[in-house]
């Protein structure tokens, strides 16, 4: 069950000369709910771009499913392969907008696959339906809403039928019923396809309720302050930061 | 009514009692406002009681003051007390000191000596050139991935930039074409009519037009719709994360969204300046035909006779690297830009004023160049 799929050493990270984060280590086992958790600022966003392969760390390798993804000589086609293996939701959706939604999760389908169109429209509709967006594959992104904005994003993630799925906050500027209502579908993706999700969150509930395994970034020390499932973590709190965190700061 | 602050100082007791009254709003304040401060920032006392039975009413003023005054205090080793405040000041009064003021890295410029500024000049220039050159490097490869058909990239896309580039510029590049065709006639035409020979007023403008001026006219039209609109496109495509998104998806942003543009207009430059060099030639043609009263036989008779192939082709020839410029420069203002709105904004700004000045460059290039060849 544990075999890890994301392992993550020594990971140095930094703007120019303005180092975020210093000698991360981590790993992220297959089907886990992985939470990146965080005060604002403190370089989750920065975090997933790496892990994503968009920035390159200053030095630490990353190992994506075993394959070499930073360091030990991994090229851009190496990240490119793994990447294909992925699923991102960005913080804002990131749709293309001159793009209607059915185009938007075509594109990945018609990229990297030999479907025909008439498969690849009926997958588009599923994947639609799968994240309650059915009938609005003619829509462009700026005639929906932000919440559907995030769950169309969610189906463009989800069009390759990816092993892993990174989300940026999630249920930022959702309401409430709505952040839950995300919550659940990611643990049905996660329970019926078997995929990996590294989620960046600030939400309490939802790290309680979908987490199974988590990490703390400090912005102070620029390390890992704590790690494990998060539920443990708020009964056995290791320092007083995360206990904070975790609490909202009661007690 | 407004603000009043009176101190009054015991200098035996090295002690001072500040009393507040009246309304402490902020489109009010006491005259002595700065005197006070002063009295803080070069204490002659101790101690301080600061009182503020009197005030009446109170927002943001009173707290903004209050905090500069206990500020230096704590600065200076006083002792202060508060007393009789309205409720809801102590408060506010504990936020604002709750947090210690962030120690930030002195921003702030520091004056450099004139060499130091004109070194990081020539390192920023030359860093920004290196970029540009590794970006039209990039935008190569990414059009020979093309022509081996190996680029990701919609057809639509490239159908619907060109259609942008071309069918849709029509109108305005008409209306400034033919503007600018009228006014070299009228110009030309005050100096021909002294001599009586308005007839060659249909030369200079077919020659004027056709060799530079219908494509100059046509670039810096598009620079500032269409090289503007790409950078402002791709610059917000940057700020919502669609760049990454693509990125992430092993998806050149330089096959899928700068080729596409760079094709179209470098196929549509050309074209336009034919275009607007026909334009030109209608504007001449109505002045010459209505206001200098030449019959329509003789003028185009005329600026058939003046019309060089030569001088079409040079007008092409600048026409087409105006449209790699201002594509590049557009698409490259977009990829780069930062990622706030403010950056969009600064982006088709610089996309505009780069074209420009290339175009300059371009043109006193190619300029020098033909007349070398003895074009
Ligand atoms: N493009 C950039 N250039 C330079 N510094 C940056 C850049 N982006 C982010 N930073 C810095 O990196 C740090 C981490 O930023 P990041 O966006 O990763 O934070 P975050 O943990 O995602 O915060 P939030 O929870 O508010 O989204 C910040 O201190 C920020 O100043
Ligand atoms: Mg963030």
């Amino acid at each position: 069950m544990a075999e890890p799929f994301l392992e993550i050493k020594d990971l140095t990270v930094a703007y120019d000369e303005n180092v975020i984060m210093r000698d991360v280590n981590f790993t992220v086992n297959a089907q886990d709910v992985f939470v990146i958790m965080g005060a604002s600022g403190c370089g989750k966003s920065t975090l997933l771009t790496v892990l994503t392969g968009l920035k390159r760390p200053l030095k630490g390798t990353e190992l994506f499913d075993g394959q070499p993804f930073w360091g030990n000589n991994a090229t851009k086609a190496d990240r490119d392969a793994s990447m294909r293996k992925a699923g991102i939701l960005y913080q804002s959706g990131a749709l293309w907008s001159s793009m209607t939604l059915a185009e938007n999760i075509a594109l990945p389908l018609e990229q990297y696959t030999d479907l025909t169109p008439a498969e690849i429209r009926d997958i588009v509709a599923l994947k639609l339906d799968l994240v309650g967006l059915g009938g609005f594959q003619d829509y462009y992104p700026a005639e929906i809403s932000g919440g559907m904005k995030k769950r169309a994003g969610l189906a463009r993630a989800l069009a390759l039928d990816p092993q892993i799925v990174f989300f940026d906050e999630p249920s930022a500027g959702l309401d409430p019923i709505s952040s839950k209502n995300l919550d659940d579908l990611i643990l049905q993706i996660k329970e019926n396809l078997h995929t990996t999700i590294v989620i960046v969150t600030h939400e309490l509930p939802s790290i309680f309720a979908i987490g199974t395994n988590s990490i703390y970034l400090d912005a102070q020390t620029k390390t890992v302050i704590a790690g494990g499932n998060p539920n443990e973590l708020l009964k056995n709190p290791p320092n007083e930061t995360i206990e904070h965190f975790l609490t909202r700061g009661k007690k | 009514m407004s603000a009043f602050a009176v101190l009054q100082k015991d200098e035996k007791n090295r002690s001072a009692e500040l009393t507040l009254s009246g309304e402490w709003l902020i489109k009010e304040h006491p005259d002595n406002r700065d005197g006070i401060i002063d009295e803080f920032a070069a204490p002659g006392f101790s101690r301080v009681v600061l009182n503020g039975k009197g005030i009446t009413c109170w927002d943001s003023q009173l707290i903004a003051f209050l905090v500069r005054l206990l500020s230096l205090c704590r600065k200076n080793k006083v002792d202060y007390s508060l007393v009789d405040f309205p409720h809801g000041i102590e408060s506010l009064l504990d936020l604002a000191f709750a947090v210690p003021e962030r120690k930030q890295e002195d921003r702030s410029v520091q004056k450099e000596s004139c060499l130091v500024f004109l070194g990081n000049i020539a390192l920023h220039s030359w860093a920004a050139t290196r970029a540009a050159y590794f970006f039209a490097r990039r935008t190569y490869a990414s059009f020979v991935r093309f022509l081996l058909k190996r680029a990701v990239v919609r057809k639509g896309d490239i159908l619907s930039e060109i259609q942008d580039a071309g069918v849709k510029a029509f109108p305005i590049v008409s209306l400034i074409c033919f503007l600018v065709g009228l006014i070299l006639a009228f110009v030309g035409s005050i100096q021909l009519k002294m001599f009586g020979a308005q007839i060659y007023v249909s030369s200079l403008v077919a020659i004027a037009v056709t060799r530079v001026m219908g494509a100059i006219m046509g670039g810096v039209i598009m620079a500032g719709r269409t090289g503007a609109s790409y950078a402002a496109t791709l610059g917000s495509m940057q700020v919502n994360e669609e760049v990454d998104a693509l990125k992430t998806m092993g998806i050149s942003p330089f096959d899928f969204l700068v080729l596409p543009r760079v094709l179209a207009l470098s196929l549509m430059m050309p074209l336009l300046t034919i275009y607007a060099d026909l334009m030109g030639i209608m504007g001449g043609a109505f002045v010459g035909i209505f206001m200098l009263g030449l019959s329509p036989e003789d003028y185009f008779r005329m600026t058939l006779k003046a019309l060089s192939m030569k001088n079409i082709i040079i007008g092409i020839v600048h026409g087409s690297v105006y449209g790699v410029i201002i594509a590049l420069c557009g698409c490259y203002q977009g990829i780069n830009c930062g990622r706030n709105a403010s950056a969009v904004g600064y982006a088709t700004t610089a996309a505009v004023v780069h074209s420009i000045v290339w175009m300059t460059v371009a043109t006193a290039i190619l300029t020098f160049m033909f007349s070398v060849f003895g074009v």
